[in-house]
């Protein structure tokens, strides 16, 4: 099995007890004991041990044996009809950092129809190189071709570090290459960092629905790879004078090969903006008592010229459809400013909205969790508050 | 047709609440359910029997009391349960685990595979993708509908950000699926009679014939260094008094720091 406590050197301080997400040890006569039923092997104990207490084996056959041979931060940019996506902008911004604090390049990968003339795009947001793979066949992105492509990529140049989207696209297209590879990779990263000692890539990701963060490693294979949250890392302003080169990778017809076609592309966002998208998000809940009075929050986000959010209470009472839901089983935002009006603040809600930049808070309950998180609170009444925020809202911005 | 559906038993994360004062989980007492994406799966599974005929079988990887999760499939439709528990499996990651599964599924035989959308604990949504992977098969994530299986082809609506596509894919497939697919059942009595009596199949990483470096810890390139509770967001400020006083206190915050 492989982990173990070293009983010399345990002092029974329960730090380990803390850090398991499983219930998995406890203390038997002042020594902490792993119930192997419950012990998923995660590793979250090792390091919250201060005495070196837990010692857990590892043994990877077929770690890459030199490392060094993997040098550079790649992104992979995610385009539709043609258009790259903001999120590829946010990864050049995250492996821009990464790249200058690894002393090494910065590439991009583009794969798609016609797509060479928005590589220059990439460059100006950071990239130093940019591969581009074109073929009438890739208009749509596709898992199999499009990972195939991108996993001899991988192979022949050995880039350090590969960063995708968590985006359904780059979920669905980034798994299929690291097993193909044969190398780890973090979901939906929320923070990334270069560790100054082992130059290891520090990969930070919510997991278990929000309730707790998890800092992964891959320390014996290469490349290490995450998918990155849409929203969370920041972009920087494009550079006309930048210069990179383009490098045009011809696709084979093995490569090109797919069992799947998507036929058709269905939009159907209700209102002008999506809100994954948005800067600014009104948002709605059972608090506002009827779907009479959600008009309230329609006329403050367009004061703003934001979006529209809500709440499960408010999306199931059919007040506004599913797709403007916020939070765990909704959608994820990061707007500049989340507004929350008549929302209690359940951590369902807040897993989805929590890492926006400022959070004011409307309700009439002081003590309604949704206040803990806020930047602003107002204690009021939703009802009342709202018709006199919008005229202010909208005087201040005639100006 | 073979339908395998792939469940995974979590800790109930709704459930899971911080301790205000150690800023730590509190796990006591939380109870393990199957993942609430896989009872899409599970019915959408049975769906497809119902229609097409066949047999659903459920597999899982885990420790022995996942036999609970299994049983629990058998009352609401499915036909076969199969449950990978070995130790040599503990510390997966998601390629490890992929891996696996895919080993055990090749063992059943398979036309579809159904996968949740993702796991309410590890959260990742890489084990579907990873199983088409390793199997090398077509995948289609994120499905709300099924519009049609016919002559070995399947055609599927799938979620994207904004809205969804249309995609057809030839047979054997991977899908996953989402909640908008369907509203599972509730067990019937003669599924929990035959949940009773069925036999859940314990297959060991010796059975597979697998390599026991690809998996557990040692087939796992990632590593879960530290779990930390997220850091608080500090409160902020709170404006209370009439509604006039309130919204003019938070518009001048407004003025001077956003707008
Ligand atoms: C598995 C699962 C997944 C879920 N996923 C989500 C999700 O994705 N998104 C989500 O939002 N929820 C989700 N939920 C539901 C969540 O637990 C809460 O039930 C929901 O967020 C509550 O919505 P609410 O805040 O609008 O309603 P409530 O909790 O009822 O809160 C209403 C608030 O309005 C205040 N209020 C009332 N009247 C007024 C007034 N006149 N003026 C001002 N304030 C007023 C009250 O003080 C209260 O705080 C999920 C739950 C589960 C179990
Ligand atoms: C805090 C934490 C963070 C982690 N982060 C990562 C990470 O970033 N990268 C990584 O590779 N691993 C990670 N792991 C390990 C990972 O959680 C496990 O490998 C887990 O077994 C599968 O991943 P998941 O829970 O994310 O499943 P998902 O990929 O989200 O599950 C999707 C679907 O796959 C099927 N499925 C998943 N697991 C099983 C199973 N055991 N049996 C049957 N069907 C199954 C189900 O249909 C499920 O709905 C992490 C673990 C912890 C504790």
């Amino acid at each position: 099995m492989g982990i173990e406590i070293e009983i010399e050197k345990c002092v029974g301080c329960g730090a380990c007890i803390k850090a398991c997400p499983y219930n998995a040890i406890s203390m038997r006569d002042k020594i902490a004991y792993i119930d192997e039923e419950k012990c998923t092997l995660c590793g979250a104990c090792v390091e919250s041990c201060k005495f070196d207490a837990i010692i857990m084996r590892v043994h990877h056959e077929d770690a890459v044996r030199d490392l060094t041979a993997y040098k550079n931060v790649w992104v992979v940019a995610e385009q539709k009809k043609g258009e790259i996506q903001s999120v590829s902008y946010e990864l050049l911004g995250a492996g821009r950092k990464l790249a200058d604090d690894r002393n090494s390049k910065l590439g991009a990968v583009l794969i798609g129809k016609e797509i060479h003339k928005q590589a220059e795009k990439l460059i100006k947001r950071g990239a130093d190189k940019v591969y581009v793979a074109e073929h009438k066949d890739l208009e749509y992105f596709n898992d199999e071709s499009y990972s195939r492509i991108l996993a001899n990529l991988i192979r022949k140049e050995k880039p350090e570090i590969v960063l995708t989207g968590a985006t359904a696209i780059g979920r669905a297209l980034i798994p299929r290459v690291a097993v193909q590879i044969k190398t780890g990779l973090t979901a939906d990263c929320t923070s990334l960092a270069v560790d100054p000692d082992s130059g290891l890539l520090l990969q930070t990701r919510p997991a278990f629905g929000g309730n707790i963060m998890a800092t992964i490693l891959c320390r014996d294979y290469r490349p290490q790879m995450a998918t990155v949250r849409h929203k969370v890392m920041k972009e920087i302003e494009p550079d006309p004078s930048r210069k990179g080169d383009i490098i045009t990778v011809k696709p084979t017809e093995t490569d090109l090969k797919s069992r799947t076609r998507v036929l058709k592309l269905v939009e159907e966002i209700e209102s002008t903006l999506n809100i994954a998208e948005a800067d600014i998000i009104v948002s709605g809940g059972r608090g506002l008592k009827g779907p009479e009075n959600f008009h309230l929050i329609e006329e403050l986000a367009k004061a703003f010229g934001g979006a529209v959010g809500a709440s499960r209470a408010a999306v199931d009472a059919g007040w506004i459809p599913y797709s403007h839901q916020v939070g765990q089983t909704g959608k994820t935002v990061c707007p500049k400013m989340y507004i929350a009006c008549g929302i209690s603040g359940a951590i369902q809600h807040k897993v989805g909205m929590q890492s926006s930049d400022c959070i004011i808070a409307i309700n009439k309950d002081p003590n309604a969790p949704i206040f803990e998180i806020a930047t602003y609170g107002v204690v009021g009444d939703v009802v009342e508050v709202l018709p006199k925020l919008t005229d202010a809202v909208k005087k201040i911005l005639k100006k | 047709m073979n339908i395998v559906v792939c469940i995974k038993q979590v800790p109930d994360t709704t459930e899971v609440r911080i301790d205000p004062k150690t800023n730590t989980l509190i796990r006591e007492g939380v109870a393990s359910i199957i993942n609430p994406f896989d009872l899409y799966a599970i019915e959408e599974g049975v769906r497809l029997k119902e229609k097409f005929g066949g047999k659903v079988t459920v597999i899982s990887m885990g420790p022995k009391q996942v036999e609970n999760a299994l049983r629990e499939a058998i009352s609401l439709g499915a036909d076969e349960a199969v449950l990978m528990s070995d130790r040599a499996f503990a510390g997966s990651d998601t390629l490890a685990t992929s891996l696996a599964l895919s080993e055990g599924i090749r063992k059943t035989g398979f036309d579809v595979i159904i996968c949740g959308k993702q796991a309410i604990d590890g959260d990742t949504a890489q084990v579907g993708p990873g199983i088409a992977a390793h199997l090398d098969i077509p995948q289609i994530t994120y499905v709300k509908k099924i519009e049609s299986i016919n002559d070995g082809k399947i055609l599927a609506e799938r979620m994207v950000e904004e809205g969804y596509e249309v995609v057809e894919s030839t047979l054997p497939v991977l899908i996953t699926v989402v909640k908008e697919i369907n509203e599972p059942r509730l067990p019937s009595l003669k599924g929990k009679m035959k949940a009773k009596k069925t036999e859940i199949k314990i297959i060991t990483s010796e059975d597979l014939g697998i390599d026991k470096t690809k998996i557990g810890l040692d087939g796992s390139p990632t590593w879960v260094m530290k779990i930390f509770t997220p850091p608080k967001k500090e409160g902020g400020k709170i404006f209370e008094g009439s509604t006039e006083e309130v919204v003019a206190k938070l518009v001048s915050e407004l003025q001077d720091n956003l707008i």
